[in-house]
Order: C-alpha cells, then sequence, then structure tokens
C-alpha cells in the first residue's frame, strides 16, 4: 500500500529505549530516516542495532518512547503490524523454510485463503513483475536448500516487496556474500531506493557504509551516538565514533621469521552429505608465521579447521612435525592436542565450551586427561582450580571467579578463557577461528598480542577469519580459499584487499 | 524472568512440584467418591507407623535407588533410559542362572557373583540401545521402550520353557539354594526389626551404589566426559570425547544400575525368578530421577518418598476402596511437574520471590 | 497355506493396523509441525477407557467416540501447555502423560464398575458394527478378487473406513492447503513463521489438538470396535509402534498407511502361530511371536530400511532469538 506522497519522514524513532534485565540494550534513542533514502546503522557488535530493528520489526517491544512511520505515530505489537505497517526486514539468519520452494516461502503468511493452490499462482504473476521491475531474478519453484546464499537472500528481500513493503531494513546482508554478490546486492538496493522505497542497512563494516549510504547513523552500547550524510564523513571519523576512541588498524608485529616447515598438508579432500567440501587442498605451514585463511563463510575453511582439529574425517595427506596424521576418525581432538595441535574453535559457544559448566571445569575441557589434572583414577579439582585462578589473573579474565559458568561471562572474557586454555602449553600448531568475533575492542587487541607472541615463540598459527582486515593485519601469508579451492597464497604485506576479494569470487589469479 | 536463587531452585522446586503432584492427587481421590485424609492416614500408618512398615518402605527404596540411579547415569550423557523395567528384568535373570547353575560355599561370595551377573546382564541389555543410538541413530527412548517388550517376552518364554522345574504349573523358577540376609536377620539390627521384613542388606549396597555414581559423575575424567557429552554432543567431539563409546559406556552403566536392583528384590526377597520380577520400579526409576533432581543424594531422598508412596499405596489398595493404581497415577504427576512443568514451577516462585522483594 | 487362510490374515491385518494408523497419522500432525508426542499411547489408553465406559453407559458407540475424543483432548492439552506454553520437555512429558493414562484409566474403570479397572463388555448398539460394502456378496464369485473384496475390504466397523479416508484427506491437508502449508513450516523452521506474524504458539496447538483427535479416534475404535471393552493396559505398545511406523513412513501420510499395514501383518501373524509354523515348519513359541512387532519396530529405528530426515525443529521449543 504505497501511501500518499509526503514529505514525512519514512521513520521517526523519539526516545526509544529498551532493557533486558541488567543490560541497557538502547537508551533514550533518536533518530529519523527521510523516505526514499538509503539510511546506513553502524556500531559494533553488541551496540543495540540489532535490538533497535528488532523493535522496529515488532520482536520486542520498547520500554520507553514512539514510532512513527510516515509521520503517524504507530503502535507494533508484533510483525504483523510491522508488516501492515509498510517494514519488511531481511535478516542475518534467513527465515526461510529449506525444504519449501521459492514460491511457497514467498506466500507463507501471505496467503489469499484458505486453499494454496490459489495463493501460489497469484504469487507466481507478482514475483514475475517483481523480479522484473528490482532486477531481482530467482526461480519461483527451485527449492531454498539448492539456492546459493545470495539468491536466498533475494528470496528474502522478495518476501518483503511481495508483501508491499515500502520500508526494507537489512541486518549485516554481506556477512555472508562473495565481493561481487554484494555488488549485486548493492545494485539491488539503488534501485529500490530510486523507486522510492526506503532501505535501512545494518553493518558493521565501514566500507559498505561509505559506498552506498546517503545518510549514516552511529550507535555505541545502547546509545545513538549521531547521524550524519555519508558524502560529509570518513572512515576513520566514523571508527572514532563506533568505538569512542582512536583505533588500531594495524597489529604492532616484528617481520616473522620462518623456520622448518611443520605442516604439510596435500590434496585433501572431504565430502559430506553428497558435496564435495574440500576439493583437494595444498597447503605448507613453517614455524613462526602466521597464515590468515581468507574466504567468505562455507567455502571450506570450517571444514579445514575441523579435519586438522580431529573432529572430522577427510581423505589425502597432512603431515605433522614428520609424521602422518590419521584422518579416518580414529584418532580424535584428544590425539591432535598430544601431537601439539592446539584448536580454539570458530563457533566458540557451540564447540569450545560447555556453556553450563564452571569456567574452571572448562579450562580442562579437552585436556582434562592430563597428568596435571589427575590424582590417580580421579580428577585432581582442586589443582585445576588453582590453574584457573593463575590464568584468569594472566589473561585479566573478568570476573576472575573460577566457579561461575561460562555462559555468565562476555563474549571477550569467554574467548580468553579459550585461549589461554589453548596457548599457555605453547602448542607447535595453533589453529585459531574468527579469533574475535562477538568480542570487545580492548579483548581483540588482547587476543592479537597473544597470536602473535606465540608466533615468536616458534608456534604456527593458522587463521581463519571472515573479517578481510583482520586476516590482513594479522597473517605474515594469506591463503584465499573458494569453493573447497585454495585460490592461491600471497605475501600480507604485499597484497591488497582488491586482489584478495577477487580471488575471493572466485576469479583465478592472472599474476 | 527474574532468576530465583539457588537454594529455592535446589529445594523448593521440587517441593513445590511434589505438593501439586499431591493436590492433583487429592482431586482424583475425591473424585472417585473416597477420603482423601483417611487414604493418608493408611499410608502413613502403612508405611512409617511401624518398624514393620519400615521393613516394606526400606525394601521399595533399596529397589528404587538402583533404578533412580540408572536413569540419572543417563540423563548425565543426555540420554533418557526408560528401559529401565527391561534392564532389571534381565538382571534377574542373569541372577537366577548364576544361582540356579553355580553352587556357592557362602552367601556373601554368592552375593558378589550374582551382583556381577545382574550387572553385566542389565549393562548389555542397556548397551544395545545406546549403541543402536550412537551408531544407528534410532532414539534410544523408543528403543529402550522396545526392549521393555522383548524383555518381557523372553522371560516369559525362558520361565515357561526353559527354567520352569518339571511338574511345576507357575511360570518360575526353582528356589535358590542361597539368600542374603535380612535386616530382621542382622544383628543389632534385629532389635528394631523383631519381624520378618524384606529390607535385606541390599540397601547398603544402594547406598554405596549412590557415592560411587557420585564419585564417577564429579570426581573422574570419564564422569567429566560423559556430562560434558549430556551438555553438548558437538562441544565433546572437539575435545575429542567418542560419542559411540560415551553413549555405550553410559548406557551400559545405566543398564547395569537398573540391573542391580534385582539383587534386592529377586535375591534378596522372593528368592526365585518370577514373571515381570521388577513390578515397575524401572519406570519409577524417572520419577524418582527428575523428583531427586539428577543427584545421587537427591535419588535417596526421593527413593526413600516413593518407597513411602508405593507401600502406603499397598496399604490403601488393601485396606481402602481406592485401588492401587492411585501409585502409578502419582508416579505420572511427580514426572509430569518435575520434569515436565518444571519451567511453570520456577516461573510461579520466580514471581513470589520478585513480589517479596518489592514488598 | 490357502488362500482363505491367507485372506483371514489379510482380514485382521487391517482390524489391527487401524489403531496404528490412527495413531501414526496422530503423530504425524505433531510430529510436523515440531512437537514430538510420545505420548500416542496414553492418549489412546485413555480414550479407549473413556469411549468403553460411555458406551456402555449410554448404549451408544458414537457417544463413546466422543468421550474418547475429548479425554484424548484433555490429555493433547496437557502436552500442549507443557510443550509448547512452557518449553517442557516433551519426551518427559509424553511419558509423564502415558504413566498417568495407565493409572488414571483403571482406577477411573474401578471406581466406576468395579470389574478389576475393565469396563463391562459392549454389545449392540454399543459397539461399531460391521459394515457390509455395496455388491460383496455378489462379487463374492469372482475368482481371487472377489473374495478378497468380500472378506478383507468389507466388513469392517466405519472407523477402519475412516481410518483409511483419513490417509488422502491427511495429504490433501498438509499439501494442498495454507493451513497444511503454515503447519510443515513450523515443524521445519518456526523462526520463518513467526516473522511472517504467524503465532508458533497457535499453529503447535492446533497440530496437537489434531493429534488428540485422531488419537482418541484410535483409543475408541480399540474398545468399542476391535474389543467389546476396555480392558486395562490394551493398547499394549501400540502407541511407540505407530511413532516406529512413523519413522519408517518418513513422516508421510501415505508411508504412514504401509508402514502401519506391515505392523498389523506382523501383529496378524502373532495371533496365527499355527499358520506361522506351517509355512516356516519351525516350531516358533509364541512370545517370539509376541515379540516380533517390537523387534521389528528396533530394526526400523535401527535404520536397516533406509535412513528418515525427520522434521528439523522436531523436539525444540520455539524460543525468540535475541
Amino acid at each position: 500500500m504505497a501511501g500518499p506522497v509526503s514529505s514525512a519522514p519514512a521513520i521517526e524513532l523519539r526516545g526509544i529505549s529498551k532493557r533486558f534485565g541488567t543490560v541497557q540494550a538502547n537508551r533514550d534513542i533518536c533518530v529519523t530516516v527521510p523516505r526514499g533514502t538509503i539510511h546506513g546503522i553502524i556500531g559494533e557488535n553488541g551496540a543495540g542495532k540489532s535490538t533497535l530493528m528488532s523493535i522496529l520489526y515488532g520482536f520486542y517491544r520498547a520500554d520507553e518512547g514512539e514510532i512513527l512511520i510516515g509521520g503517524r505515530e504507530t503502535h507494533i505489537p508484533d510483525s504483523q503490524a510491522a508488516i501492515r505497517a509498510g517494514i519488511g526486514m531481511v535478516f542475518q539468519h534467513f527465515k526461510l523454510v529449506q525444504n519449501f520452494t521459492v514460491l511457497e516461502n514467498i506466500v507463507l503468511g501471505a496467503e489469499d485463503g484458505p486453499r494454496l493452490s490459489t495463493s501460489l499462482s497469484k504469487a507466481r504473476r507478482i514475483l514475475i513483475d517483481l523480479s522484473r521491475d528490482y532486477g531481482l531474478e530467482v526461480d519461483p519453484d527451485a527449492l531454498i536448500e539448492d539456492l546459493s546464499v545470495g539468491h536466498q537472500q533475494r528470496v528474502e528481500i522478495l518476501k518483503a516487496l511481495y508483501r508491499q513493503a515500502e520500508i526494507l531494513i537489512l541486518d549485516e546482508p554481506t556477512g555472508v556474500l562473495t565481493p561481487p554478490e554484494a555488488d549485486h546486492l548493492f545494485r539491488i538496493l539503488r534501485g529500490l531506493r530510486d523507486q522510492g522505497k526506503t532501505v535501512i542497512l545494518i553493518t558493521h563494516k565501514l566500507r559498505e557504509i561509505m559506498a552506498i549510504t546517503d545518510n549514516v547513523s552511529v550507535m555505541r552500547r545502547g546509545e545513538m551516538v549521531g547521524t550524519v550524510a555519508t558524502a560529509n564523513t570518513t572512515p576513520a571519523d566514523l571508527a572514532e565514533r563506533m568505538v569512542g576512541r582512536k583505533v588500531l588498524l594495524r597489529v604492532d608485529k616484528a617481520p616473522a621469521t620462518p623456520g622448518e616447515t611443520i605442516l604439510e598438508i596435500r590434496d585433501l579432500r572431504m565430502t559430506e552429505d553428497g558435496i564435495e567440501r574440500l576439493k583437494g587442498i595444498n597447503l605448507t605451514l613453517r614455524r613462526g608465521e602466521i597464515m590468515g585463511l581468507a574466504g567468505v563463510a562455507g567455502n571450506g575453511q570450517s571444514e579445514l579447521l575441523a579435519i586438522l582439529g580431529g573432529i572430522a574425517r577427510g581423505t589425502g595427506s597432512i603431515r605433522m612435525k614428520g609424521r602422518e596424521l590419521d584422518l579416518t576418525g580414529r584418532e580424535d581432538g584428544q590425539d591432535r592436542r598430544a601431537q601439539g595441535i592446539a584448536h580454539v574453535p570458530e563457533d566458540r559457544q557451540h564447540l569450545g565450551v560447555i556453556m553450563d559448566f564452571a569456567a574452571w571445569e572448562n579450562v580442562a575441557f579437552g585436556y582434562h586427561h592430563d597428568a596435571a589434572y589427575r590424582r590417580g583414577v580421579f580428577s585432581d579439582n582442586a589443582a585445576l582450580r588453582a590453574d584457573t585462578n593463575a590464568k584468569m589473573e594472566r589473561f585479566d579474565v573478568r570476573p576472575p571467579n573460577p566457579d561461575l559458568a561460562i555462559k555468565h561471562f562476555s563474549g571477550g572474557n569467554q574467548q580468553k578463557i579459550i585461549v589461554a586454555r589453548e596457548m599457555e602449553r605453547v602448542p607447535d600448531l595453533l589453529l585459531i577461528g574468527q579469533p574475535t568475533r562477538g568480542v570487545d575492542i580492548g579483548a581483540i587487541e588482547f587476543i592479537h598480542k597473544q597470536i602473535v607472541a606465540l608466533r615468536d615463540r616458534g608456534a604456527a598459527v593458522l587463521l581463519v577469519s571472515v573479517e578481510l582486515d583482520e586476516v590482513m593485519s594479522l597473517s605474515d601469508r594469506v591463503a584465499v580459499m573458494f569453493d573447497g579451492h585454495i585460490m592461491g597464497t600471497r605475501d600480507a604485506a604485499t597484497t591488497n584487499e582488491r586482489e584478495l576479494g577477487l580471488m575471493m569470487a572466485g576469479v583465478t589469479e592472472t599474476a | 524472568m527474574r532468576p530465583i536463587p539457588r537454594w529455592a531452585d535446589l529445594v523448593l522446586v521440587p517441593l513445590v512440584s511434589l505438593l501439586l503432584a499431591a493436590v492433583c492427587a487429592t482431586l482424583v481421590i475425591l473424585a472417585i467418591g473416597q477420603n482423601p485424609m483417611e487414604a493418608l492416614e493408611t499410608m502413613v500408618a502403612g508405611a512409617l507407623g511401624s518398624a514393620y512398615g519400615w521393613g516394606y518402605t526400606l525394601y521399595y527404596a533399596t529397589s528404587f535407588i538402583f533404578t533412580g540411579l540408572a536413569v540419572t547415569m543417563a540423563f548425565h550423557a543426555g540420554l533418557f533410559n526408560i528401559g529401565g523395567e527391561g534392564q532389571a528384568q534381565l538382571g534377574g535373570l542373569g541372577i537366577a542362572l548364576m544361582l540356579l547353575f553355580v553352587p556357592f560355599p557362602h552367601w556373601s561370595i554368592a552375593l558378589l557373583a550374582a551382583t556381577v551377573a545382574a550387572a553385566v546382564f542389565g549393562a548389555i541389555w542397556g548397551a544395545i540401545p545406546g549403541w543402536l543410538q550412537a551408531k544407528r541413530g534410532s532414539h534410544v527412548v523408543i528403543t529402550t521402550i522396545m526392549f521393555n517388550y522383548i524383555a518381557y517376552a523372553l522371560i516369559v518364554w525362558i520361565l515357561v520353557d526353559v527354567l520352569r522345574p518339571a511338574g511345576q504349573a507357575e511360570p518360575a523358577t526353582a528356589r535358590f539354594a542361597v539368600g542374603i540376609p535380612a535386616l530382621s536377620d542382622v544383628p543389632g539390627l534385629s532389635s528394631i526389626f523383631t519381624q520378618a521384613v524384606p529390607v535385606n542388606i541390599s540397601l547398603f549396597m544402594a547406598l554405596i551404589a549412590c557415592v560411587a555414581v557420585w564419585a564417577l559423575l564429579w570426581r573422574t575424567p570419564l564422569g567429566y566426559e560423559i556430562r560434558a557429552f549430556g551438555k553438548s554432543e558437538p562441544a565433546a567431539r572437539y575435545a575429542g570425547i567418542r560419542p559411540v563409546r560415551t553413549v555405550m559406556i553410559a548406557m551400559a552403566l545405566s543398564g547395569a544400575l537398573a540391573g542391580m536392583m534385582s539383587i534386592n528384590n529377586v535375591m534378596g526377597d522372593s528368592g526365585r525368578l518370577l514373571q515381570n520380577s521388577s513390578e515397575g520400579a524401572g519406570f519409577i526409576g524417572i520419577a524418582v530421577a527428575l523428583m531427586g533432581r539428577n543427584h545421587p543424594f537427591g535419588v535417596v531422598l526421593s527413593a526413600l518418598l516413593f518407597g513411602f508412596l508405593y507401600q502406603g499405596g499397598a496399604e490403601i489398595g488393601l485396606w481402602t476402596s481406592i485401588p492401587i493404581d492411585l501409585r502409578v497415577v502419582v508416579q505420572g504427576l511427580v514426572i509430569l511437574f518435575t520434569g515436565a512443568l518444571d519451567h511453570m514451577v520456577r516461573q510461579m516462585l520466580s514471581v513470589l520471590f520478585s513480589r517479596r522483594k518489592v514488598a | 497355506m490357502d488362500y482363505t487362510t491367507f485372506l483371514q490374515i489379510l482380514d485382521s491385518t487391517l482390524r489391527l493396523a487401524t489403531p496404528l494408523l490412527l495413531a501414526c497419522l496422530a503423530g504425524l500432525f505433531s510430529e510436523r509441525a515440531g512437537v514430538f508426542d510420545i505420548g500416542l499411547e496414553g492418549k489412546m489408553l485413555v480414550a479407549a477407557m473413556s469411549s468403553g465406559a460411555v458406551a456402555y453407559l449410554t448404549g451408544s458407540a458414537w457417544l463413546g467416540l466422543a468421550a474418547g475424543v475429548a479425554t484424548s483432548l484433555l490429555w493433547a492439552a496437557v502436552h500442549g501447555i507443557a510443550a509448547i506454553t512452557f518449553r517442557g520437555n516433551q519426551l518427559i512429558s509424553g511419558v509423564a502423560l502415558n504413566f498417568l493414562a495407565s493409572g488414571m484409566t483403571v482406577l477411573v474403570a474401578q471406581a466406576a464398575f468395579g470389574q478389576g479397572g475393565r469396563t463391562p463388555a459392549l454389545s449392540g448398539a454399543a459397539r461399531f458394527g460391521e459394515l457390509t460394502l455395496p455388491f460383496a456378496e455378489m462379487l463374492r464369485p469372482v475368482p481371487v478378487l472377489g473374495p478378497f473384496y468380500a472378506e478383507v475390504m468389507s466388513g469392517h466397523s466405519i472407523l477402519v473406513y475412516l481410518a483409511l479416508a483419513m490417509v488422502p484427506a491427511t495429504w490433501w491437508v498438509l499439501m494442498r492447503t495454507r493451513f497444511g502449508l503454515r503447519l510443515r513450516a513450523v515443524g521445519e523452521n518456526p523462526a520463518a513463521v513467526d516473522t511472517a506474524g504467524i503465532s508458533v504458539t497457535r499453529m503447535r496447538f492446533a497440530a496437537v489438538a489434531i493429534t488428540g483427535i485422531l488419537c482418541g479416534i484410535a483409543g475408541a475404535y480399540m474398545a468399542t470396535a476391535l474389543q467389546a471393552g476396555f480392558g486395562r493396559e490394551m493398547t499394549a505398545g501400540r502407541g511407540y509402534i505407530a511413532l516406529a511406523a512413523l519413522i519408517f513412513a518418513k513422516w508421510r501420510p501415505w508411508g504412514a498407511l504401509w508402514a502401519t499395514l506391515l505392523f498389523g501383518f506382523f501383529q496378524a501373524l502373532a495371533f496365527r502361530p499355527d499358520v506361522v509354523t506351517a509355512v516356516t515348519h519351525v516350531d516358533i513359541p509364541v512370545p517370539a511371536l509376541e515379540a516380533l512387532p517390537y523387534i521389528l519396530t528396533v530394526l526400523v529405528l535401527a535404520g536397516f530400511v533406509g535412513k528418515a530426515i525427520p522434521p528439523r525443529a522436531g523436539g525444540e521449543p520455539y524460543v525468540k532469538e535475541r
């Protein structure tokens, strides 16, 4: 329902506040989004961006404040109300039913009448028009599980447009996209804006904000720091507003002095659920260097870490310190640890710890058979507690309480406990995935320093991160993964974002 | 929702759940036109009013400690073992085979051998569903239920066609040559239990098993692995904890505990193997474990409570017109309130606690 | 084995498969909506008792059926409250309700009739009579098919035909209606349904209610058609076998029909040890035949007959993510 064109802003938020228990997620947020613009909302993880958008979409109710849509005060108690008010949302994790077709996903919740066939044929007609108008080509009869991530995102956008959304909110839309896919998305968003739709883009990537938005609002620790026209600002300025102080964009480190070869991967392959995830990986790591694996999530990095960490099986050959590693599942994570391989997993809360266990119990996780934690057949819980206390002090974990369940620590402190556990034994090889995802700025610097220090003590580090900035600033060499292949390896000091970006998109190297 | 204090979570939640179950049971008794007060008096008098009553209450409690520990053990590995009934009956079969075919010079050696046999038979009957879950992905809940039915049929066949002495009509084995002392035979305790009572020295074995389960779960690396696996299988894999091995060990231990229950009733009380020897104690273990918050020491307390309910229930079956099946109703209610509606109970308590803070 | 014996076995296969089929379709609605229901057994049991009791007291099988459905719905409501509203453990809730059913049925039947927990034997209009299909006698002389039609297809109570009709009906509702689309979506990805502005809670309660109705019919069939009255524990694990059949059927309506017919066939065989001995020339003990459906269930679950993918959100209470 395209309302009458008026000069009223598409959205105006006045004094929105929201609290979860003791956490003030949003405090007195005021922001105005003019109609027909692309508006960026930027902030660190946990700055309150997603909470604010969830309030706008009726997922949460604000404790205080009011929402004006098109100049009219609007009450949004649930998603249905948000949809009626013309708001569409594309979540970071898509809300699609995997074994439904595109068409079925689009009509779900917006059907015409109890018989499905009438809804589906009507939707098919409208979908063809929408696809043409906005350049959103997608096969209406394809199953979602068969579509690429980029196409699934288009389905989400089509879902919103099918519901006649005038305002489209996208939450971190490029996290799962390759650079060319992201460019295509931006073209779509510009097209939407040019046809009078209002787009809100939530992101923590400065590059995107600069590339596509008309205005940008910065959030920090639940508060709105300010809104500026994108043309009148710079990335450095925005970064400073996000963090509240000057940020270190480079990691301080001496040049690497690589030693002997410690890890040799030859023709490593892995097939899962009938899909070949790794298609012949060759990679060599030496002592005293950090190898960064760049790539969009889902191109085989996780599988590579899982096989090295003894969690998954594969075929091919991996030699560690000259000894062949077992890839058939006979050796497990504990065997890998015994061979000097430590592993900080990508999905920290899901893999790296037992959330209900106390901090001291998690310090033994994976090392619970260690002689230092045993007394005869029994566990030496006193020794383990003492060790936890010491680690907490050295790594400045807060609160320094070994008996607190790990789920009650912040993301950064959880990660510090894991990093302490994996690094303090000085492994020969450290596997570390997404080391700073969901970690506050202070802890990021600390963890980066620890990684570099470990390298300087002669360990090899294999770093996986979807943050290209992090890979580039921390690594000595960068390997790019795409579709189960290593596209190439570059010296971190001489490569650049453009070159790596092309490789991440699967463009074959020409150099 | 505001979290409630830890002590309230540990103590009040089970008590309130029990209270709700009691209220529902009272309504049921009223609905079938009987007198709840009379029922309660009969239960208390019959189960706790005399040393003789205690002799039965403790006898039942012994079985329930074993089956409650069995459920607890599996629960910590994230498994719901409903097969205690079948595992206990198989344990009984192990005892019968051992005592019928091996001559023992003394009851203490017989007890030791019978315990091993009961544990091994129970462990096998638990480990097979464990293997099927870990290797073949068949859900342990449905498999263990099926194994109860299969065990029942197996025992019927053995009692009718194999172990029944010639000339005996009843499907049962011959009497065992040895038994174990009842508490009324134990010097010192015989002054308390002046009449012959079924409670026997396996009560002490149950208490030892409790301490052993506690030590295993919280004081050994194996227990650590079981608990970690129960909380998160992917994380356990990351830590090098092997899923198949852990599931099978946990289910075997669980089955062994359930099997050992038969020392109490098969060797200690009936002195021969009968059909359906476990009489539902395997199922009661579920209620006992939930009520005991899956802690071995909680299991002892709730096993005592269920021992009281069971003996008291038998008494009201004898002396009032309330059918003995009231026991199963109460058991279902306790499982419902402590296991499935525990969030509801917590929410109720949380409202109470926040009100008190405001006031 | 002659053709007549074979037809007799097929006839009792259909009779015995009917409660399994109804329970299996009941479980299908619940599980496709993401709610595990191990309490099919208990719902059938309470329905059997109340339908037996009401049919005896009123002399009407239809009123018995209504009572059975109502009691089963009550049980379904408690499961819904525990599993959906309070996000409790769905397995434990099902187990608890099964025990509750086991005790309550005997308690109530004993209090009402004093016959050791059974309901009095039903006769006449208190039971569902056997319907003779059109032309059954006329077609009987037709070779092979005639006796099949007259012996196996004809001569069942109306509930048997209702159960069979439920198979295409379930398929149609699930695959061809808005309700079915939403129901399947809620079992696959409740967040997708929630963000589309539909209440996950309401959809799941609707599914659980249908489960209650179908289990009610299954239980009423046991007491008022298959047998003449309720007896203690008369469902004898059929609720669990129906769950196994559901997995075997890969959560699909037509698969449910074939799976439950197979299990029904094995139950029918257990009643005819003479036939089994005659065919196999081995003297198989009766308990082994009785254990056969349970052993088959274990084999089915163990995936020796193919791997099945359950609904993705099955067993998970829905919590909005932050």
